[in-house]
């Protein structure tokens, strides 16, 4: 079939769409279930988080064939051959580094599935880091400082492209579209414009698009997980969340729903808890396709576990993309212990005084370090007089440019069990993470070149 | 006047958002008629208070009156940012229910009419 004859024969009114992953960890087997009773057009994986692109992009310097999501390969495996039965296309920025080599990636699994003949479109031109290389006074978000501050620790360099992009990669009629950064309603943006033949013009479908995006795009986290306090907020059937999907039509109307039999609820509570989940004004929720306003949003429960998303609004998007910087940030070093019985949370203070006095004996520098008191402070930081708990579990972790002196926190904390407060149990050495951290700059539109690469069948 | 409170617990559920070092916490009303209580009493002065001592970061308040919901985005909140935090829980998934143990008083109903249109209330 010629790509021009796919496009036209493409049209419809009405496109479900499912979510297959909300991050690169997601469990894998939902997507089958998913794809096998959501009676689907288009399955979308988004496995990207900021820092996973810096982290690929090393697994790809190291080797050329690497550089996408590690658990591609065993999630096309579970969906693929149900993809082709239902004749549902897969759109995943499982790329991240390297959108290629996860695309022929798609077909090496394909081919050993039995099911030749999968054919994928690849979306470049996302990965900007030697653009920025001569841009060190780009202003970073939130702090302000300039690039040049990171550049000399620079790992990544990727921007946000939008629907339009993946739209093209769809019109090719591939089977598999492999993206690396992509926004990530944009990803289930892109597969509308292809159906319906949106313009920029149509910022009420858009916005229905990129709404239904923002709420597929975490996976669960609208069918109920992330949301279950026993004897306030009910869950039923928890431990088999089923996946959601949206019936969106060519005039924007928008109905949520998740696997048949699955378990899980999808209602106005779900669905306005993740509405706002990483969104700051409401007014001006910023994507590469539109600026969305979601003030005026409301859910209609329509039917059990189907919701229908009405009055999202949008404005043209803004004439930059969000470009996410990774970057080489030293080391973490952390260590645990343990302490029970009587006294037991000041004998955990002492034992944090200790580490710091050897780590300070020592001559090793940190730039930050943190005690936490697990079963006190850890989550909510402080210890406002709620009585101590029985049991406390000591933390120490710190920041420092040094492998070594990193490795040294853990260490110091395990030689509690022997030369710390009486009683210490269950001493770890966390050992050490190094740091790969990312900021964010924004990068005028035309400075980016977003492409598509056919590889057939 | 009562001296009596209740907890944001009783009143509505809550979800937190991270995004660079700023986090967001939703809090959204189980029953519309608590709605009017929230925008009054979960002023952005008793979350800044409630979060004071994980972060100094201006905190804004958003309201979606359809929805119930108010919005709080609160920057600073993440220990430098969810990737290189030396917290527990970078994302900062646990200040949802940090968010819920605020307590509210009863029966002070604020005469706050006035200030409801504004959608970006307060910011410290």
């Amino acid at each position: 079939m010629r790509h021009d004859e796919r496009r036209v024969s493409a049209r419809r009114s009405s496109v479900r769409i499912g979510c297959g992953a909300g991050m690169s960890d997601d469990r894998i087997g939902p997507a089958a279930d998913l794809v096998e009773r959501g009676e689907l057009d288009v399955i979308v994986f988004e496995c990207l988080a900021e820092r996973t692109i810096a982290r690929e992009t090393l697994a790809r310097s190291r080797d050329p064939e690497r550089g996408y999501t590690p658990t591609m390969a065993a999630r096309l495996r579970a969906v693929l051959p149900a993809c082709r039965r239902h004749g549902v296309r897969i759109v995943t920025n499982m790329g991240a580094a390297n959108p290629s080599a996860g695309a022929r990636l798609a077909q090496r699994e394909a081919k050993d599935l039995g099911l030749p003949g999968i054919s994928c479109a690849v979306v470049k031109g996302d990965d900007v880091t030697d653009l920025l290389r001569g841009m060190g006074s780009l202003p970073l978000l939130e702090t302000g400082e300039p690039l040049e501050s990171i550049l000399p620790d620079m790992a990544s360099a990727n921007a946000y492209l939008g629907a339009d992009v993946v739209a093209a990669a769809m019109d090719t009629g591939a089977d598999v579209v492999v993206t690396g950064r992509v926004a990530d309603p944009s990803l289930f943006v892109g597969p509308l414009i292809h159906y319906f033949g949106w313009s920029g013009a149509d910022l009420h479908q858009l916005a229905a698009g990129t709404i239904a995006g923002h709420l597929l795009e975490c996976s669960a986290q609208v069918t109920g997980g992330c949301f279950a306090d026993p004897g306030r907020k009910e869950v039923p059937g928890l431990s088999d969340l089923g996946y959601p999907f949206a019936e969106i039509d060519t005039d924007g109307r928008v109905v949520l729903s998740k696997t048949p039999g699955s378990g899980g609820r999808l209602d106005r509570a779900t669905c306005t808890e993740q509405l706002l989940y990483e969104i700051h004004d409401p007014a001006a929720y910023l994507t590469p396709d539109c600026v969305l306003d979601i003030t005026d949003v409301d859910f209609v429960q329509r039917g059990p576990d189907r919701v229908e998303v009405r009055g999202a609004a949008a404005r043209p998007p803004t004439s930059s993309y969000k470009v996410v910087v990774g970057y080489f940030d030293g080391f973490i070093g952390s260590g645990e212990i343990t302490f029970a019985g009587i006294n037991a949370v000041e004998r955990a203070r002492l034992g944090a005084d200790l580490v710091q006095q050897r780590l300070a004996r020592r001559g090793l520098a940190y730039s930050e370090t943190r005690i936490d008191l697990i079963g006190m402070t850890s989550l909510h930081g402080r210890d406002d007089g709620r009585g101590a708990p029985y049991e406390v579990r000591l933390r120490v972790a710190a920041r420092t440019t040094s492998r070594a002196a990193a490795a040294a926190v853990g260490a110091e904390v395990r030689s509690l069990h022997m030369q710390g407060p009486a009683s210490a149990g269950g001493g770890i050495d966390q050992g050490v993470q190094e740091v790969l951290a990312v900021k964010s700059v924004l990068l005028p539109r035309h400075l980016v070149t977003p492409s598509v690469e056919f590889m057939a069948a | 006047m009562t001296r009596s409170s209740r907890r944001v617990y009783d009143l509505a559920h809550s979800r937190a958002g991270d995004k660079g070092n700023t986090s967001n916490v939703s809090v959204i009303a189980y029953r519309p008629e608590d709605w009017d209580t929230l925008v009054a009493e979960l002023t952005v002065d008793r979350v800044a208070e409630a979060f004071g001592h994980i972060t100094r970061g201006p905190i804004r308040r958003y309201e979606l009156p359809k929805l119930h919901a108010l919005n709080f985005v609160i920057e600073g909140a993440l220990g430098g940012g969810v990737t290189r935090s030396l917290a527990q829980d970078p994302h900062g998934k646990g200040l949802s229910s940090l968010m819920l143990t605020i307590e509210l008083p009863v029966g002070l109903r604020a005469q706050q009419d006035g200030t409801r249109s504004a959608r970006e209330t307060a910011e410290s």
